[in-house]
């Protein structure tokens, strides 16, 4: 049944699509923005002449940014802490959650509360630190990983999918002889892929995004990870100073010398990229991530 | 469960009954799990003992001075120190309710979505509008920055060209409306985000109560008003609750990016202040004290907020 449209409805209407537009627009103009900084020639770029679309277009950025000494490092150390770290953090969790469904398992109910309460309090940023400290975390890529592998949201959320299966399954498996772990590996995962790959997904987007660990505990280079070199040279001009003297004079496209702008604005897209690359096949998965969020321990 | 826990068979009985042992196995093979749990959730809270002494960098706890409870009486006798931990629980509170009062936001956004006919429209605007959520706030920062550069950002350039001002303004290094611009950065980057929870609770509403509705007479904001709302309205509630039992855990990633010298003073929430003063400062005993003691009343207030939840609701939200 449709509704009669009134002016006011129509009005409405404009209104609604307006302002849904605008705000779609300010929410994506800031990527496009970046994107025509760094494809845009360098000097144009550092004098704001880049506005609306690019100008002397030319993509050597994306290959002298990479040659800045211990960037592509740092973006190894994002992709390792990334791969492994989700990984890790997937199986943990979801083997977690498998086994709190075992309702023979001893002190199943504490155990499953002892993880879960974490999700609402914690000791606090300082008392946090010390004991990464005493546990010599401090540089150490194993603070990267270990801290992640049991995310009490995804044990809830895999530990409820699981129970949402039939018993059947398991039970004729474990007639068969099968342990503990054939069960897991050969029953239960390929089972729970479709919430498994919504847990991998949220924990790479949380692993790459994450620098707040970098600031607290890692003060050699070797772990700093994109994020926290892109901090460093948003804050730090000395350093992009000393990178951009560095260039020397071999590189003969002297309009298109590296600026602070396009360091900046470079590092960023590959802060970026990966996260739109990604993008299109994680949105289906909006609504279950979201659940993540809102699931009751 | 009970059976399980009081359990004081002997050792070799567990060990003899398939059952009983597979109870512990099962067990076994958590426990690596439990214990990456236990060191890096529970073991912070051996920590707090440093809020009773006085730490210095560089020095161990058993080489430290027992001070008692020193640092908590500084926080009310010690006039500086109480007027610093004042001006950051103002920062706190006055962000975090900005946050609660702006959380109606993604209610009227999903509401409003939920009005577009445009399937394709709607899509679109809800894959664009959620991207932001997916990043950083060091890529917001760098966003902010670029966005906002005196000599090259285009917010300065539209300034200058509309005649509102004369030169570029540096607004990242100023300390006005910092509240305001903060509050606004967490909506540009979780409005999109957050409408979605939203925009699933509208969905499942029964299209039987706006068909009666309709047949009643009821124009489209009477639609809007009568059913989605009081239909979205319960999610709402949970998630109020919840942002009331996180009013002093604000965070600390956008307030550690955003902040400078000159907006320090209004931007500082606690777990930054915590953070300038424990690891910038290396005062670690006055520090662990405060947050300590944040940590205590984000309990108590989470408690409060789950009572609330049962009276009103008659559910918890934990």
């Amino acid at each position: 049944m449709e509704l009669q449209r009134t002016n006011g409805d129509r009005l409405f209407s404009v209104f609604n699509y307006t302002f849904f537009a605008l705000f779609t627009f300010l929410c994506v103009f800031p990527f496009y923005y970046l994107f025509i900084q760094t494809i845009s020639g360098n000097d144009l770029s550092a004098r704001g002449l880049v506005t609306w679309y690019p100008k002397d277009i030319h993509l050597t950025n994306y290959l002298e940014v990479l040659k800045i000494k211990g960037l592509s490092h740092a973006a190894l150390v994002s992709v390792g802490r990334t791969v492994i770290g989700t990984i890790l953090t997937v199986l943990g969790s979801a083997f977690l959650g498998f086994l709190f469904t075992k309702r023979r398992m001893w002190g199943r109910k504490f155990w499953y509360r002892f993880v879960v309460v974490t999700m609402y309090f914690n000791a606090g940023i300082i008392p946090w630190y010390i004991i990464m400290m005493n546990l010599h975390m401090t540089n150490n890529y194993l603070a990267y990983i270990l801290p992640a592998i049991v995310s009490p949201f995804y044990v809830i959320l895999i530990k409820t999918f699981v129970e949402s299966l039939p018993d059947a399954l398991q039970e004729s498996a474990e007639l068969d002889g099968a342990g503990i772990m054939t069960l897991f590996v050969r029953i239960v995962f390929p089972l729970i892929l479709p919430i498994a790959a919504t847990t991998a997904i949220f924990s790479a987007v949380a692993q790459w995004n994450s620098f707040i660990d970098t600031v607290f505990l890692m003060t050699e280079a070797k772990y700093h990870t994109l994020q926290y070199v892109l901090l460093k040279y948003l804050n730090e001009s000395n350093s992009l100073a000393s990178i951009i003297r560095s260039q020397g004079t071999s590189n003969v496209d002297l309009t298109n010398l590296q600026t602070p702008n396009s360091i900046r604005t470079t590092v960023s897209m590959f802060v970026v990229i990966p996260i739109l690359l990604v993008y299109p096949f994680f949105q289906r998965f909006f609504v279950k991530g979201i659940m993540i969020g809102a699931v009751k321990g | 469960m009970k059976p399980v826990l009081n359990n004081n068979l002997p050792k070799s009985v567990a060990i003899k009954s398939g059952r009983i042992s597979e109870r512990y196995r099962l067990f076994l093979y958590a426990s690596p799990l439990l214990l990456l749990v236990l060191l890096f959730s529970y073991l912070p809270l051996y920590g707090w003992v440093y809020a009773f002494f006085n730490v210095r960098p560089g020095f161990s706890l058993f080489s430290s001075e027992f001070v008692g409870l020193k640092w908590f009486r500084s926080l009310v006798s010690n006039p500086t120190q109480t007027a610093e931990v004042v001006r950051v629980m103002k920062n706190t509170m006055a962000m975090s309710t900005l946050g609660i009062v702006t959380s109606i936001f993604p209610v009227i956004f999903a509401i409003l979505l939920t009005e577009i006919r445009s399937k394709r429209f709607k899509k679109w605007v809800q894959i664009l509008t959620t991207l932001p959520n997916f990043i950083s706030w060091v890529l917001v920062f760098s966003i902010a920055f670029m966005l906002l550069s005196v000599d090259s950002g285009i917010i300065n350039k539209i300034m200058i060209s509309l005649g509102i001002q004369d030169a570029g303004i540096n607004y990242l290094a100023s300390d006005s409306y910092i509240w305001l611009k903060m509050t606004l950065w967490s909506l540009w980057k979780g409005l999109g985000w957050g409408a979605i929870l939203y925009i699933a609770a509208i969905s499942s509403i029964d299209q039987e109560l706006y068909d009666a509705a309709k047949v009643d007479g009821a124009g489209r904001f009477r639609l809007m008003w009568h059913i989605t709302l009081p239909g979205v309205m319960p999610t709402y509630f949970v998630l109020l609750l919840l942002s009331i039992a996180n009013f002093i855990n604000n965070g600390l990633e956008q307030y550690y990016v955003f902040q400078n010298p000159i907006n320090k003073n209004s931007i500082e929430v606690l777990d930054l202040y915590v953070y300038n003063i424990g690891l910038l400062g290396s005062n670690f005993s006055f520090a662990t004290t405060v947050s300590m003691l944040k940590s205590l009343i984000s309990i108590m207030l989470l408690f409060f907020a789950n009572r609330l939840s049962k009276l009103v609701r008659g559910e918890t939200i934990i």
